[in-house]
């Protein structure tokens, strides 16, 4: 005989309530890979605070071992040089961290403030703006980084300026489009229609509503930054040596790629890592921040 | 008094394909706390004129030629677009109600943060007063537990609660008129009767006036006491709503009437549609715009250009031909 379960309905009164802040919390921590990914940076971020302190040796220090293998007192070996591999890649954390943050930073609020007067305004502001854009998108990314990194000269701070630059056009890009669409919302003539100034209608209207596909390009962008710092100190004109960069590293140890793997896989691997990770953490992002997709995480 | 008086108003789009007169000297006035609507179909400038008063044509393409709006004595044409003079006005003194609540709103601000955003804008409220206000109005316009649906973002309204925001938002900072551009076009047969007796209610609590711009002759039927049907960029007549219902001299106002079923008829009266479609602004001739579709046309239509708004009875009418002489 089938027993019916007795089911007591409950009826909540209202609807359940939940604030933002306890929303965000949930839909951004509950995803695993978001986790992961979270988890992941903020290990980098620590290792880049206390890498004197992790770090088994120093990082510039030069020894008569060189080139050995993995072992107990190098886990991953040394250089040519006879560096520590993985004190150079504890070290070389920080380099990383720096362009990826500085450099997105510098290009996302130069490309939004560019590509929204250009959107907003339209006519000649646009025709200027858009038109600086295109020549600056006339060159490929890396030959353009590698012409301003060249002509500062090398080093961290001129690393993030060229870089910075580089990408400014494609933020730009995407905030004209993004501007040009959202200005012809019903809800931006109303904004007017109520009295609302030009800069509130840009800074609260129009900015949050682009929010979502800036921040995907940011967070997919500090990847491909990180890529071009390593490019560039791969090429030679980045991060100068002794300092320790993961690029000029699988640059030093492409061509022992068969001898000592570590050398050049190591930092490759760090870079894979907090490239994922920090992908990861973008999606989480906007999943959580978009309003659009409230109620239905 | 009046409120506002529009005088020979001249909006016009230069666009690729030629000149397009979307509003070509039309004048009309409201008077404090009145009703007025202004009837036409798609396409005949009656959107371009309310936004032509508040100076919130897009330009280029659009372009404000000619013409005066007095609201308050002042010639609102005179003040620069984006000046504080017509902001303060926009919101404050004349307030718009769009066609489309699912966009009207932006979704990435709850509706306590676009409310407020008026308040303090133009009444210089604090936080406490503005919330407080806010939750006054939502109940006013009819929201539930508006307490709590305040802090809500306009993807958990439905459309015609949206409308009812949005005309909260317009009344937040009791504007002395509200223009409503087919306020009712976009929610079903039984939310638009419900927003608009709550239109008319809240209109006459606070005495503003109020413009409806619609397409749909039974909405101002019912709520305006006075009717301007534009056709073209026109004004074609304009009269008191009881005498444009039952005396239309126009044959577009005659014609709009054929096609619109009334309970106080014999039951099977044929629904005649007009004939024809409305013209293309672009390039324009001189002559009556209806003629092509006109059924009363006389051999003067064709000759004279159009004609101006004369006095007929209690009414004004564009038209050579007496309507009411010509046996159909």
């Amino acid at each position: 005989m089938l027993k019916r379960r007795k089911r007591e309905l409950k009826f909540v009164e209202g609807r359940p309530q939940e604030s933002e802040w306890k929303r965000f919390i949930r839909v951004f921590f509950g995803r695993r890979i978001v986790l992961f990914g979270l988890i992941v940076v903020a290990l980098y971020i620590i290792v880049a605070i206390f890498a004197p302190w992790i770090a088994p040796y120093d990082y510039k220090t030069i020894s008569s071992t060189i080139l050995s293998q993995p072992s107990a007192e190098h886990w991953l070996g040394t250089d040519t040089v006879g560096r520590d591999v993985l004190s150079r890649l504890i070290f070389g954390v920080r380099p990383t961290l720096i362009v990826g943050s500085v450099t997105i930073l510098i290009a996302a609020v130069a490309g939004t403030i560019l590509g929204l007067l250009a959107g907003y305004f339209g006519g000649w502001i646009q025709t200027i703006i858009m038109r600086f854009i295109d020549a600056l998108m006339g060159f490929p990314m890396i030959l353009l980084a590698l012409l301003i990194a060249s002509l500062l000269g090398g080093g961290l701070k001129n690393i993030v300026i060229a870089l910075g630059i580089a990408l400014i056009a494609g933020f730009a890009r995407v905030m004209c489009a993004q501007t040009l669409t959202i200005k012809e919302n019903d809800y931006i003539i109303a904004g007017r229609s109520l009295g609302l100034t030009n800069f509130r209608l840009m800074w609260k209207h129009i900015i949050p509503n682009a929010f979502p596909p800036m921040i995907i390009l940011a967070t997919m962008n500090i990847g491909m930054v990180i890529l071009m710092e390593a490019g560039l100190s791969f090429l030679g004109v980045g991060i100068q040596q002794p300092d320790a960069a993961w690029g000029s590293m699988v640059s030093a140890g492409y061509n022992r790629l068969t001898s000592n793997p570590a050398l050049s896989v190591a930092p490759g691997i760090a870079i894979m890592l907090i490239v994922f990770s920090l992908n990861m953490v973008g999606d989480g992002l906007r999943d959580a921040l978009d309003p659009r997709l409230r109620g239905t995480l | 008094m009046t409120l506002l008086t529009v005088e020979n108003l001249k909006t016009y789009f230069h666009t690729d394909f030629g000149l397009v007169k979307a509003v070509d000297g039309v004048s009309y006035e409201i008077n404090e706390g009145e009703i007025v609507g202004i009837v036409g179909e798609s396409g005949c400038g009656k959107s371009v004129t309310q936004l032509s008063t508040l100076q919130l044509i897009t330009s280029p393409p659009g372009m404000i030629e000619d013409g005066k709006v007095i609201f308050d004595g002042r010639n609102l044409l005179d003040y620069p677009a984006n000046g504080p003079e017509m902001r303060s006005i926009r919101g404050g003194k004349i307030a718009m109600i769009f066609q489309e609540p699912m966009t009207s709103l932006n979704p990435t601000l709850s509706v306590f943060q676009q409310i407020s955003e008026m308040l303090s804008l133009h009444l210089q409220m604090d936080k406490e007063t503005q919330r407080k206000r806010a939750i006054e109005l939502l109940t006013q316009v009819g929201i539930p537990d508006a307490k709590r649906r305040i802090d809500d973002y306009p993807h958990q309204f439905s459309g015609g609660m949206r409308q009812r925001v949005m005309i909260a938002m317009a009344l937040s900072c009791n504007p002395k008129l509200l223009i409503a551009d087919e306020p009712t076009t976009a929610v079903d047969v039984t939310t638009q009767a419900q927003l608009l007796l709550l239109m008319q209610n809240l209109v006459r609590q606070y005495h503003t006036s109020l413009i409806i711009v619609t397409h749909n002759l039974g909405v101002v039927a019912r709520y305006a006491q006075r009717i301007y049907v534009m056709y073209a960029g026109r004004i074609v007549e304009s009269g008191s709503c009881d005498d444009i219902f039952n005396q239309p001299k126009h044959p577009y106002t005659i014609g709009l009437l054929k096609c619109v079923p009334r309970l106080d008829e014999e039951e099977d009266r044929r629904l005649v549609p007009i004939e024809g479609l409305p013209p293309n602004l672009i390039n324009m001739p001189p002559t009556c715009a209806f003629l092509p579709r006109c059924p009363y046309k006389i051999d003067r239509c064709r000759e004279e250009p159009w004609p101006a708004l004369k006095p007929v009875g209690n009414q004004q009418v564009a038209c050579y031909v007496d309507t009411k002489l010509t046996v159909q």
